[in-house]
């Protein structure tokens, strides 16, 4: 496991960049993975994290992209323009929460 | 009298017809298999029929041939589920009561999803999907008339059933064209909304390495916004475009459409069901297996084959009032056809990636994991009658446990 500074703070990462301990996660924290992903969080950007963190403390699993859309305002177009390159992968990086899965 | 309804005869619920009709006194307990289909489709098949290999004739049987003769088979769609009342409707106003009931309704391509797929002069004209038998049989004129191009082999969002099959189909076409001796001429590429040509890392690099040595265009986290029919390219939600002449595409994949009316799935209509016993988070005495599930394993037929030993056994347990004794591991098992008669083989789990190693396997032989041999190719081809013979009428396969066995692989 590799330690990144985040939020002034050494904190635990894997090799993706995501945060091992959930709770450590914070506002600075966020902030700073943002930028080191050349995301300059915004209202709407907030919108999609929070979210993204309350629906993985209801069901400990990180919402794909369709249920980001269905669940909040964001549409599918906006999510990609807020997240360039990949919005459920990047989102989940900012939540703190782990790379969506949706995948077997 | 008491009552097991299964809604669905496909895979799993053949089997799960099989498993419980050898364990339950008929005297006590009617099962009865809901469902409209007329042909059960050997589904692995579907995947040879665009390239010649099969017809559509040689990979379906009729339904009532396949289910015990102490079931009883409800030749009709189910038109509403109603938990509360343990009771099913089906389309002629039926109504079926049960103790227990069983979701085996699959899943399904859903190519409305993305938007210009199904316009009139690109669906099953330029485009094309390889997931139903309609698909599979349209599209084998498509690969024998094409002269060369862009042949774009793309999947548009996960989960999607037998996620292997989309990597089969590039290698195949690649074997296809080389033995036409128009290779040259075809451009071949792999369009896919993940960050590799797999899921987990091990495997994703070994399919990555072969897309590599057969000159396969792989492009990655490509996540579908449009199929422009008119000028014969796909869109993605960050402005990118791949050109095609040719598109063979794995649509959105959904769970039934019953589960959709009934509101008793997620946002793809997957029901939430408990990854260990089986039992759905509806209600304890509905459970579900196979393509159903949301659980985080592959949508094949090798997870719903281990799948039902696991669920006869709780469900027995269940009707006995009992605590459940099985759990389920998330093992699945897939051949992997990569052309020129060899194939691969993927043996995994909820918690253990697939890896290489070997396999045992009666009369074949030891299989090579994640490594292409003919052995592999054969075993697949084997498999089409060990489905009809074995797996559908719940006849164990020796030395292949429902639980993923961890001797034999190179675990890191």
């Amino acid at each position: 496991m590799a330690t990144a500074t985040l939020g002034g703070k050494s904190i635990e990462v894997n090799d993706e960049g995501f945060i091992t301990n959930q709770e450590d996660w914070s506002k600075e924290i966020a902030l700073d993975i943002a930028k080191n992903l050349g995301i300059e969080m915004t209202d709407r950007h907030w919108v999609v994290v929070n979210y993204m963190r309350e629906d993985y403390a209801k069901t400990k699993k990180s919402p794909t992209v369709r249920r980001i859309t269905q669940n909040t305002d964001v549409n599918t177009k906006e999510l990609y323009a807020l997240f360039p390159g990949g919005p459920g992968k990047k989102a989940a990086n900012i939540a703190g929460v782990p790379k969506p899965a949706g995948c077997v | 009298m008491k009552k097991i309804v299964i809604l669905g005869a496909g895979t799993g619920g053949t089997m799960m017809a099989h498993h419980l009709s050898k364990k339950l006194n008929s005297k006590e307990w009617q099962i009865t298999v809901v469902d409209d289909i007329q042909d059960h489709y050997y589904q692995p098949g579907f995947l040879f029929v665009p390239f010649g290999n099969y017809t559509l004739d040689q990979i379906r049987k009729p339904q009532t041939s396949l289910l015990p003769r102490n079931v009883r088979f409800l030749n009709q769609a189910t038109k509403k589920i109603d938990p509360e009342n343990n009771s099913i409707e089906t389309s002629s106003g039926e109504k079926l009561i049960y103790d227990v009931l069983i979701i085996a309704t699959g899943s399904r391509i859903v190519p409305e999803e993305t938007p210009g797929l199904t316009e009139e002069d690109t669906w099953r004209k330029t485009a094309f999907d390889f997931y139903t038998a309609d698909g599979a049989a349209a599209l084998f004129p498509a690969m024998n008339n094409f002269k060369g191009g862009n042949l774009v082999v793309h999947l548009a969002e996960m989960p999607i059933k037998c996620p292997v099959a989309p990597l089969e189909f590039v290698f195949l076409a690649d074997y296809y064209f080389k033995r036409k001796g128009i290779r040259d001429k075809v451009n071949l590429s792999f369009v896919t909304p993940l960050d590799g040509a797999f899921t987990k890392p091990t495997a994703k690099k070994a399919f990555g390495n072969l897309m590599q040595q057969r000159n396969i265009n792989v492009i990655t986290e490509f996540n579908i916004s449009e199929v422009d029919g008119q000028n014969k390219v796909i869109k993605s939600y960050d402005e990118k475009e791949v050109a095609f002449d040719l598109l063979v595409t794995v649509p959105v994949n959904m769970g039934s459409k019953l589960i959709e009316d009934c509101d008793l799935g997620d946002e793809l209509f997957f029901i939430d069901t408990d990854p260990a016993t089986l039992q759905s988070k509806i209600k304890e005495n509905i459970f579900v297996l196979g393509d159903a599930t949301n659980v985080g394993t592959s949508k094949a037929g090798s997870v719903a084959h281990f799948q039902s030993e696991i669920l006869t056994r709780n469900i027995l347990d269940f009707i006995r009032g009992k605590p459940f004794s099985a759990s389920f591991d998330g093992h699945a098992n897939c051949f992997i056809e990569s052309g020129n008669k060899k194939g691969m083989l993927i043996d995994f789990n909820y918690t253990q990636e697939p890896v290489t190693g070997s396999f045992p396997l009666p009369v074949i032989g030891p299989l090579p994991l994640l490594k292409e041999a003919r052995r592999n190719h054969l075993g697949k081809l084997a498999f089409r009658w060990i489905y009809w013979n074995m797996l559908l009428k719940a006849r164990s396969i020796p030395f292949v446990s429902a639980h993923m066995k961890k001797s034999g692989k190179n675990i890191v």
